[in-house]
């Protein structure tokens, strides 16, 4: 399989705090990737150098197989209409109506007609779980995860090949989250998309991750499939696996 | 590279639509219009066969054509999908909505003319319920005044009014010197020159001390105060505050309130120092008037109750700075926009309503003669 994204000896570094200190990862086309580590360990920031809002002091990332650094800022422009990106909490443009919030990139991007933008607004309702009503809504005026979905719609307007996610069940109910899971899985599937995501959801994790990576110590400690993460004996993966909890939850791994 | 294209062949009294390339969202563009307008007669098939890439939004459109055609009672079948294809095709069929009404809500022009009137209502009863409310808190605080905040009221004291002092300073003597030279240019005409004493530092004691830190600081604090306590609005603190058991009024409004009701009379006899020390360099530069016979002068005409009718309104104007800028802060809702919306009204309004004050003022004291 190709591979989509691959850090290569990422280091950051905050003033004289440093936060990754030789990352390696890589994430192949089609995967749902996913990225683990405790509150602090520099997930959001890997996320944000990947996606160009950040700079990292040393090292590579290559995303379909280009070099990031040597982009010219034209193709950072495509990049940027390739991939798709859902904040933690949402970050749906609050002046802007949830139809008007998807409809933006599709205004920006492409000449559709408004009928056909109202159509594609309406499939994306639809396809993430919100009643088309919601279009009409502002920000305000959703629930936690109804601004989650809305804000999947939005990134899913353009059809993107690559989606990053930000603890996309965080502050879902159970079964919205579970629902919100296998969403995404169906995405997957459906439209060829490669997701990497940043989850404490064991039942994400469970479900539908196929590959993950365990940032810690300023690195990667352990990369691979579940089985082969919980061989691992670092301190982190003993803590977050390997409690009574998750032994019951997990057994049939 | 990426294009997309399509070919109709008409057979065997069958309408053959063939689909070639990439058909992402960023390329039906060019073809959406005449496909959505596409008139058949007879049969339609959509030959799926040569296309590169579908992606959901291309994925509708076919959806689309083959909805139009069904619709106008023409047997139509799309052909030679991939099984994936196939599958996303179904998924949008399942998702597509009947009756979908476009976006955008169009506003009846007597309905906004309504909506704006009950809205003009609203903010006048719900201004003089926060109005009712902050008296009754001020009198808890008579009653309990452990509920007076001293350090928050130092700290806007000194964010409201010390901050200031430099930008006061500099606009009251530009406004001081501007004042003695258009008035010494009217009255040399008569010969009156050294009456530019009275003229000025009368004017700016009684009157215009007061309206431009009155202004300086309603632009300054009205607005600090509605973003600071907006954006708290905005981040549910307030709410959070609340659930602890803490008045906002405590903490957020009286504080600020009490904070400009003291330092704005200060700012004002700051504002008339340097306004009046303008009026003199000025005088000086234009006519030679030395600065002993201008203050011997000032000494004569400058009574007492100038002065202090100009400091008097210190106070009121405070009140209804603060009490504009927290108010218009708690009117905040949930959006981002909102803060700048109200930011701007309440600085508007702030202006506004400490001219309609000064100008009451003004009819009450010349009424009463002084
Ligand atoms: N802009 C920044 N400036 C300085 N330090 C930062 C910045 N952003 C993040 N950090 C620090 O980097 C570390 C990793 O942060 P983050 O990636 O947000 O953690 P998490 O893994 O919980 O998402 C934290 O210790 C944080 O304090
Ligand atoms: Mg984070």
């Amino acid at each position: 399989m190709k591979s989509v994204i691959k850090v290569e000896n990422l280091v950051t570094k905050f003033g004289s705090k440093v936060v990754h200190n030789g990352v390696n990862l890589d994430v192949k086309e089609g995967q749902i990737y996913a990225i683990l580590g405790e509150s602090g360990s520099g997930k959001s920031v890997l996320v944000k150098e990947i996606i160009m809002l950040l700079k990292p002091t040393a090292g590579d990332i290559y995303i379909f197989g280009k070099n990031i650094k040597n982009l010219t800022s034209k193709e950072v422009q495509k990049l940027k209409q390739e991939w798709g990106v859902l904040f933690q909490f949402g970050a749906l443009f609050t002046s802007l109506s949830v139809a008007n919030n998807i409809a933006f990139l599709l205004k920006e991007y492409t000449k559709l007609s408004k009928k056909m933008i109202n159509y594609i607004i309406d499939e994306k309702l639809e396809m993430v779980g919100l009643d088309a009503s919601v279009k009409y809504l502002y920000p305000h005026e959703l629930s936690g995860g109804m601004i989650k979905r809305a804000a999947l719609a939005r990134t899913l307007a353009l059809d993107p090949k690559l989606l990053f996610l930000d603890e996309p069940t965080s502050g879902l109910d159970p079964v919205g989250a579970r629902g919100f899971d296998e969403l995404i899985s169906n995405l997957r599937d459906i439209l060829d998309l490669t997701i990497v995501m940043i989850t404490h959801d064991l039942d994400t994790i469970h479900n539908i991750v196929d590959e993950m990576s365990i940032l810690a110590d300023q690195k990667v400690v352990a990369e691979g499939t579940l089985e082969e993460i919980l061989k691992s004996d670092h301190p982190f993966v003993q803590k977050f696996f390997k409690n009574e909890y998750v032994n019951k939850r997990l057994k049939n791994v | 590279m990426s294009f997309i294209n399509y070919k109709t062949v008409n057979k065997n009294n069958t309408t053959y639509l063939y689909c070639y390339g990439s058909w992402r969202v960023n390329t039906i563009d060019k073809v959406e219009k005449n496909l959505l307008k596409l008139k058949i007669s007879n049969k339609l098939v959509i030959d799926a066969k040569e296309i590169k890439e579908l992606d959901s939004s291309g994925a509708l459109l076919l959806f689309l054509v083959q909805k139009n055609a069904l619709e106008s009672g023409v047997n139509a079948e799309i052909v030679n999908l991939t099984p994936k294809q196939e599958r996303l095709l179904e998924i949008i069929k399942s998702n597509f909505i009947q009756e979908s009404k476009p976006f955008k809500v169009k506003e009846d022009f007597l309905a906004d003319i309504g909506r704006s009137t009950v809205d003009v209502i609203k903010y006048l009863i719900e201004f003089i319920g926060f109005i009712g409310e902050l008296f009754i808190r001020t009198l808890d605080i008579f009653k309990k005044p452990r509920n007076f905040r001293i350090k928050e009221t130092v700290y806007f004291i000194q964010s409201t009014g010390i901050n200031a002092l430099p930008i006061i300073g500099m606009t009251s003597f530009l406004v001081g010197v501007v004042i003695a030279y258009q008035t010494i240019v009217q009255l040399s005409k008569f010969g009156a020159d050294i009456f530019v004493v009275d003229a000025s530092s009368i004017s700016i004691a009684r009157e215009l001390g007061p309206m431009i830190t009155a202004i300086v600081v309603a632009g300054r604090s009205a607005s600090s105060f509605t973003a600071e306590i907006g954006a708290m609005k905005l981040t549910e603190e307030i709410d959070a505050m609340k659930t602890m058991g803490f008045m906002p009024f405590f903490f957020l409004v009286i504080p600020r309130v009490t904070a400009l009701v003291i330092a704005l009379p200060i700012l004002i006899f700051f504002s008339d120092i340097v306004g009046i020390f303008g009026s003199m360099i000025a005088t000086n530069a234009q006519i030679g008037l030395s600065f002993d016979i201008f203050i011997n002068r000032l000494y004569e005409v400058l009574a007492l109750k100038h002065y202090v009718i100009g400091i008097l309104k210190g106070p009121f104007f405070a009140i209804i700075i603060a009490l504009i800028g927290v108010f218009h802060g708690l009117r905040v809702s949930q959006d981002t926009e909102s803060i700048g919306k109200e930011t701007t009204q309440s600085v508007v309004n702030a202006i506004f309503f400490v001219i309609v004050c000064d100008a009451l003022f003004s009819v009450i004291f010349t009424e009463l003669g002084i």
